[in-house]
């Protein structure tokens, strides 16, 4: 077996070692139980004191999405002013200029909502006071925002009958300084003595050996990198994220990179079984997902590996799918990131996606489209846990049996919730890609800064790939693009940003609304009648049902897009 | 949604000052031990600084082993790749163009030896590598226009071939930088 296959192998078996034990200690930091972390409580209690938070006193739903919506807004107006008037601020030694209005609107809701598309490039569009105070610290804090989320779905199943489910400013807290900050710190040290730079020094000018006169971007850009990555965020310090050479100098940063991205959801996954004293429902979840995974991740294995047909047209013998990609990371750890980084949500890239081949650019969409295999930093499980709902009542009504979830009954009230929350995905982007293939189409000479005709990097069906992505992309919160679209203008700031702050809110909302209202019923002990959600069968179901909801609805628009590429260049 | 509005203010506050201030702040101040000092790890030839380990730079010249094409002209001011999909009648026409290139300044190599990532633009602009095959493919050339050997060439090669991480994992790789300016050297 090859280097880069063995590679591939190693780096996701290390995952699953670190992310099993990562999910025990989430348990238990949540349970409050001893964990080695508790040195910081006090620091917690000065956190809670000044802030006038009680941590003691809980809050049902209503009252932690009231918390959790509340502060977001903090965060968007505070994002948007800084970016707009960055260059005004210190940190700046490159002279990199104010952000536009449309832009900047686009930046603060990509980074509050854990996106991370980027229509700037950070060389030259962020100043390292933007990168710190506003990309870095939204990195943080929209990761904890999800935890924080799904940390209610975990009480609401842990107990019998409840309305109290913790409080907002506890779990979130607790993420930073448990999680994220602990592990951020041992990840960007790690990057800093590879290579990454950490400084605050500005761009250096150098003349290379063979005389050319060129500038090199640095800046403290390691614990940007460590974060962007353990919380499934995404956004590069430099536009060409981690394919970049100073973001991911060698293959071992590789591994550190793509594993520090998945061994979050994977653990909370676990965390969620241990939590709830059901373990079983746990793996069975972690099993559903891992198959998810594999059916995305194999065939772009295979497509990847083989090559490039067209390079064979053109008669060599060498057909590596090297464009976009970079020596020292090889073709097999760069399809494996692509569909890691897309079922995630990170939407950090080690190789140029819009360049990838087209049955791997089809899975990196549908990985954005089902987004719930393993999936972003807490909402990856609370998509999966609308499927799962779903699944509860499909299964319900084929053996017909009330469907019940851990003890509670689904009612109209929930499956309404779920059902609407399923469709707003597809909804959100099969209505922005229509929209923006009818100006493409109809009005291709409008007079805009860049008209429509002049968005694409591509032609024909390739270009309709790349309108598709983005939508798809800001939908799923996932970040990443086919870079080659001309993003960077009013009509794809201002669409993209609505549907990356609609993206976000509803899909936390409904889940949690969901689980508040079962935590809120009666619970029915189980009987031989009661419907088996931690099984194999029950799994399979649910896979099912994410497979068809996601085919169903995408499939149309995949056929014009990579599918139709694909039929045309093999 | 009112009573929570103070709080988050505070704890917004709180958290810029440890996320954006003290948790850079400590991972420069430990970067300084790292090797470059957490600016970037150079490379100096005669006490000047002529590139950066990681990034990679221009090398057009046909006495040079040359690195991969590049979307950004190897300026690392910025970065990115082509973004060109397969399909794309321009970007076949800049592939061919890229390999009859190659074979006017490589006389004696056949077509179908061309390595795939020779005439493919990186991801980055700035990839500092090769893989083994791409440099010594280049070998021939470079041998006739210095007057060296082919074999003395070819150790050189293989002497700054970096393994597969732990010797399994990965791809290998040469540093097209420490390999030209070695080859500078060379008598």
């Amino acid at each position: 077996m090859n280097s880069e296959i063995l590679g591939v192998i190693l780096t996701f078996i290390v995952t699953l070692v670190i992310a099993f034990p990562l999910g025990k200690y989430i348990s238990k930091v949540f349970q409050g139980e001893r964990v080695i972390t508790d040195f910081l409580n006090p620091v917690e209690r000065f956190i809670y004191r000044i802030c006038g938070i009680d941590p003691h006193k809980e809050m049902n739903w209503k009252q932690h999405m009231a918390a959790l919506l509340s502060i977001n807004f903090v965060w968007l107006i505070y994002a948007f002013v800084v970016l707009l008037f960055q260059s005004h601020l210190p940190l700046n030694p490159d002279g990199n200029p104010d952000m536009t209005p449309d832009l900047a609107f686009n930046t603060a809701i990509s980074f509050l909502v854990n996106c991370n598309l980027q229509h700037y490039s950070g060389e030259s569009g962020v100043t390292y006071f933007s990168q710190l105070f506003v990309i870095t610290f939204l990195q943080f804090v929209s990761a904890a925002t999800g935890v924080a989320a799904v940390a209610v779905l975990f009480r609401a199943f842990a107990e019998k009958t409840t309305e109290k489910l913790g409080n907002f400013f506890v779990f979130f807290t607790k993420t930073i300084t448990r999680i994220l900050l602990p592990l951020s710190i041992i990840m960007a040290i790690i990057l800093a003595f590879n290579g990454t730079p950490a400084s605050f020094d500005g761009k250096d000018s150098i003349v290379t050996v063979q005389g050319d006169s060129v500038q090199v971007s640095r800046g403290p850009a390691a614990g940007m990198i460590a974060i962007k990555h353990l919380g499934t965020n995404g956004g590069g310090w430099y536009g060409a994220n981690s394919a970049h050479p100073l973001e991911n100098p060698n293959y071992f940063t590789n591994m550190v990179e793509i594993i520090a991205q998945v061994i979050l959801p994977m653990a909370l996954i676990f965390a969620f079984g241990f939590f709830i004293r059901r373990r079983k429902l746990g793996y069975i979840i972690f099993g559903v997902m891992t198959v998810g995974m594999l059916t995305l991740m194999i065939p772009t294995l295979i497509s990847e590996m083989s090559g490039n047909p067209v390079l064979g047209h053109m008669g060599l013998k060498d057909i590596s799918a090297m464009e976009g990609k970079e020596v020292r990371l090889g073709v097999a750890a760069s399809a494996y990131w692509q569909v890691m980084t897309t079922i995630i949500s990170t939407g950090s890239i080690n190789s140029m996606h819009d360049s990838s081949m087209p049955i791997s650019g089809a899975m990196q969409m549908l990985g954005m489209m089902t987004n719930c295999f393993y999936g972003g930093k807490g909402v990856g499980l609370l998509n999966y846990f609308i499927f799962l709902i779903i699944a509860v009542f499909i299964s319900g009504l084929m053996v017909g049996r009330t469907p019940e979830f851990m003890g509670r009954k689904v009612e109209a009230r929930e499956m309404k919730i779920a059902a609407i929350i399923a469709l707003f995905h597809p909804f959100l982007i099969l209505v922005g890609t229509a929209l923006s293939a009818y100006f493409a189409a109809h009005h291709p000479q409008m007079a805009w800064s860049v008209q429509p005709s002049a968005w694409f990097n591509n032609p024909s069906n390739h270009g309709f790939s790349e309108m598709l992505y983005e939508y798809t992309s800001s939908s799923a919160n996932n970040g990443s693009g086919f870079e080659g679209l001309a993003d960077n203008n009013i009509f794809w700031n201002i669409t993209t940003g609505v549907v990356m702050i609609l993206g976000r809110f509803i899909p936390i909302i409904g889940p949690v609304a969901i689980a508040g209202i079962l935590a809120k019923k009666k619970y029915i002990p189980e009987s031989a009648g009661t419907l088996q959600t931690d099984t194999a069968t029950f799994g399979i179901m649910t896979y099912a049902v994410i497979m068809i909801i996601a085919a169903l609805a995408f499939f149309p628009a995949l056929t014009l897009g990579p599918i139709a590429e694909y039929f045309q260049s093999y | 949604m009112k009573k929570y509005i103070w709080p988050s203010i505070k704890l917004t506050l709180f958290m810029v000052l440890v996320l954006a201030v003290l948790y850079p702040s400590l991972i420069a101040a430990v970067s300084k031990t790292a090797p470059g000092q957490g600016k970037g790890r150079t490379v100096t030839v005669n006490n000047k600084v002529v590139g950066y380990e990681n990034v990679g730079q221009n090398f057009t010249e046909d006495k040079y082993f040359n690195g991969r094409p590049s979307a950004v002209n190897y300026n690392a001011a910025g970065s990115g790749g082509s973004n060109k999909g397969l399909s794309n009648p321009d970007y076949q026409k800049t592939v061919l163009e890229r390999i009859d290139t190659f074979l006017v300044h490589n006389p004696g190599i056949k077509k179908e030896d061309i390595p795939a990532e020779l005439v493919t633009a990186s991801g980055s602009g700035l990839d500092p590598d090769l893989s083994p095959a791409a440099a010594l493919i280049q070998v021939k050339r470079i041998a006739a226009i210095r007057h060296l050997s082919e074999t003395k060439l070819m150790t050189l090669v293989s002497d700054h071939i970096k393994r597969p991480l732990l010797g399994v994992a990965g791809p290998a790789k040469v540093n097209v930088l420490k390999l030209n300016i070695a080859l500078d050297t060379l008598k």
